[in-house]
């Protein structure tokens, strides 16, 4: 059984009527992941994506009329605080929330509220997860992913997609890959993903991408250091070249009062024994020069 | 976003907070004029600070007392128009000068690692909380806010007395403490800072002297995330500091900030962003931008920021990276396609396509007789040799 998605995964979609609620479910389930259900409050009782997909108005419906156990958050930032407390409220066990530009100070009460309940929230702003073979949940592309048991886990996007298709082009396939999301404050850090690797029969390997601002990649450091003694494991972190006091794009992403710097990060990997590359095109081979054996 | 001293006491003092009058002051006469009026209010001393949104004034000389209206005028012409760290002063905030008898340091952030607000305070005030943080960590107290019922008035303070406030200023400073949290939500900011929250020596009207706490300095940093729902404050935007790029690029809805290199960049998401500049740097090239399409990007965003790229005159060579999620690689094409039809001069570029509607992209490119690349490595390889190939 695979961490976070899988087979077991029956997924319903916040926001399934809006363009990429749409087009993203369409590439889930081409992905065959279990698509059960999506909301569009006011719309319940229509389906969606040519019929295959019944549509409630709340989520709660989706948990009692068809079993959804995970869901995946299409909505605008205004709304997306709201959807995941609704998700939460719902027994919702796993909420994967794509939207991006929700107000830090929104989610200390909602992140707060999934701990207490103990839902797993992912995101927000992130790509979703996938275990490839199985189920795809959000925004990363069906195509760069091989079946596999390395873990992937990385606080951007499309920086995910960069080091996924480099492990699939070089023949190392994956376990499970989960964009965490680049903001100041998510539900799911890497020091939790790490947890979950370590404790997955199916990850034998680990490939993690960070990037500057914050102190997660140290968090996931001292971690490494400690408790995945043996697991192969390699990093990319970006931003080396990033001017300081500047946002790089991901409100968590800033260099401030000189901490949060790539080389701090850097530093922190290479003392716990993590490889860590120049390019994200590296990372296969410095999992194998780690031992990994695929 | 980050927003002047004078504005951020304005958000303050909304909230209860005790700060002494100012006057924003944009020539040596109108410094004047304020420095007038707070002498006639019975100022022994005026107090003239430079308005501008890098750290370090004081040290440049951009904050300086004045005994007369005269002397204030003086001084406002030689900080007007001064250069700190490469930004002209054009305003200055003119006040009555507070009789300091103690310094302290009071400021609210977002904890990323413990996901909640974090108060700190120290008795260390008026320099650098940085500067604290590395030569005396031990004297910097915090507390978390509960992240339901928000900074409760026991935290406060607990944090009054860590930094060994008693009766009768240890009321006061729960109100300062509550009010500086209060501001923080209220206006979406991800760091309040009062540095220094003062103890003021006064003279009332009997002649008798008085104690009380003033916050003298304030510092905020909005939540980029959270401005559109406070059109208020996108209005304290200082335009006078930003580079015009800046406002086409939020029109526009991209992240862009410009560098000092020549090789334009244009990439979807904020991570693969970054790593295209540090692999241009890498391969022995100079990024002239940081530059995010955002999610989702259609063609009339890229056709912006192909202009944001070309308006810059250093760049020589682009590289355009698209690793297509969210993003539809066919739209990404289209867009460069009708961007280079319309474009204000020829530069070389190196386009890669991947993910998402990859194929149909590639099939537009080749008939539009693009460069392109197939990997990341190669794009950045192929953009610095543009890059060089264009400066020889």
């Amino acid at each position: 059984m695979s961490i976070l998605v899988g087979r077991e995964t029956r997924l319903v979609v916040q926001g399934i009527t809006g363009r990429e609620g749409e087009f993203h479910t369409r590439a889930s389930i081409a992905y065959g992941t279990n698509v059960v259900a999506g909301t569009r409050p006011g719309k319940g009782g229509q389906m969606a994506i040519d019929g295959k997909v019944p549509i409630f108005d709340t989520v709660a419906q989706a948990v009692a009329e068809v079993g959804a156990n995970t869901s995946v958050i299409y909505i605008p930032a205004s709304g997306a605080p709201d959807a995941i407390l609704e998700a939460i409220d719902a027994g919702i066990a796993t909420i994967v929330c794509i939207t991006e530009g929700i107000p830090a100070l929104d989610m200390i009460p909602v992140v707060e509220a999934a701990r207490r309940i103990g839902a797993r929230l992912i995101g927000p702003n992130c790509p979703g997860a996938t275990s490839p073979g199985r189920a795809k949940i959000g925004i990363i592309p069906a195509s760069i992913h091989k079946e596999g048991r390395v873990g992937v886990v990385s606080r951007s996007g499309t920086l995910t997609y960069e080091a996924v298709q480099a492990m699939t082009d070089a023949g190392l396939g994956q376990s499970t890959c989960v964009g965490i999301g680049g903001d100041p404050i998510i539900g799911t850090t890497f020091l939790d993903v790490l947890k979950l690797f370590r404790d997955d029969p199916e990850t034998d390997a680990i490939v993690m991408i960070g990037e500057i601002g914050g102190s997660a990649e140290e968090e996931a450091a001292a971690f490494a250091a400690e408790h995945l003694k043996g697991v192969p494991m390699a990093a990319f972190i970006a931003g080396r070249t990033a001017p300081p006091g500047r946002r790089m794009g991901h409100a968590g992403a800033i260099i401030s009062g000189g901490a949060g710097t790539a080389a701090e990060k850097i530093a922190a990997l290479e003392t716990a024994g993590v490889r860590v590359a120049d390019s994200p095109t590296q990372l296969p081979r410095l999992l194998l020069e780690a031992g990994y054996r695929p | 976003m980050k927003i002047q001293e004078a504005d951020a006491k304005s958000l303050l003092l909304a909230q209860g907070l005790p700060v002494p009058p100012w006057t924003v002051a944009r020539s040596p006469a109108e410094v004047g004029t304020a420095a007038e009026t707070y002498f006639r209010a019975g100022a022994a001393k005026v107090v003239v600070k430079a308005q501008v949104l890098v750290g370090g004034r004081g040290k440049a000389g951009g904050v300086k007392l004045a005994g007369s209206p005269q002397e204030a005028v003086g001084v406002g012409a030689k900080i007007l128009g001064m250069d700190i760290k490469g930004i002209t002063v054009h305003k200055v905030l003119v006040g009555a000068a507070v009789d300091i008898v103690k310094e302290y340091y009071l400021g609210a952030i977002i904890d990323r690692a413990g996901r909640r607000i974090t108060l700190m305070a120290s008795a260390e005030g008026g320099v650098e909380i940085e500067e604290v943080a590395r030569q005396n960590p031990g004297a910097i107290h915090r507390v978390s806010a509960d992240p339901l019922l928000g900074l409760l008035p026991f935290q406060a303070r607990a944090l009054g007395l860590a930094i060994g406030l008693r009766d009768p200023l240890l009321n006061p400073f729960v109100a300062i403490a509550q009010g500086l949290f209060a501001a923080m939500k209220a206006n979406d900011a991800d760091l309040v800072e009062v540095n220094p929250l003062v103890i003021a020596s006064e003279v009332g009207p009997d002649g008798k002297t008085s104690q009380r706490l003033l916050c003298i300095d304030a510092k905020i940093t909005l939540d980029d995330s959270g401005l559109p729902r406070h059109p208020k404050l996108e209005v304290l935007r200082d335009l006078d500091e930003e580079d015009p790029t800046d406002a086409e690029a939020r029109r526009l809805g991209i992240n862009f900030i410009h560098l000092d290199g020549t090789i334009g960049c244009m990439v979807n998401g904020a991570g693969l962003a970054m790593t295209t500049m540090d692999l241009v740097k890498h391969y022995g090239g100079e990024p002239a931008n940081f530059l995010d399409v955002g999610g989702g990007a259609r063609h009339e965003t890229v056709c912006g920021a192909m202009e944001l790229i070309l308006a810059d005159p250093n760049v020589n060579a682009i590289l355009v990276n698209i690793f297509g999620g969210i993003t539809r690689g066919d739209e990404v094409a289209a867009g460069l396609i009708e961007a280079r039809a319309e474009q204000s001069r020829e530069v070389p570029m190196v386009v890669r396509i991947v993910g998402t509607n990859a194929a149909e992209a590639a099939e537009m490119l080749q008939k539009a007789n693009f460069v392109t690349a197939a990997s990341l490595d190669e794009a950045a390889e192929k953009a610095v040799a543009l890059s060089k190939g264009a400066a020889r």
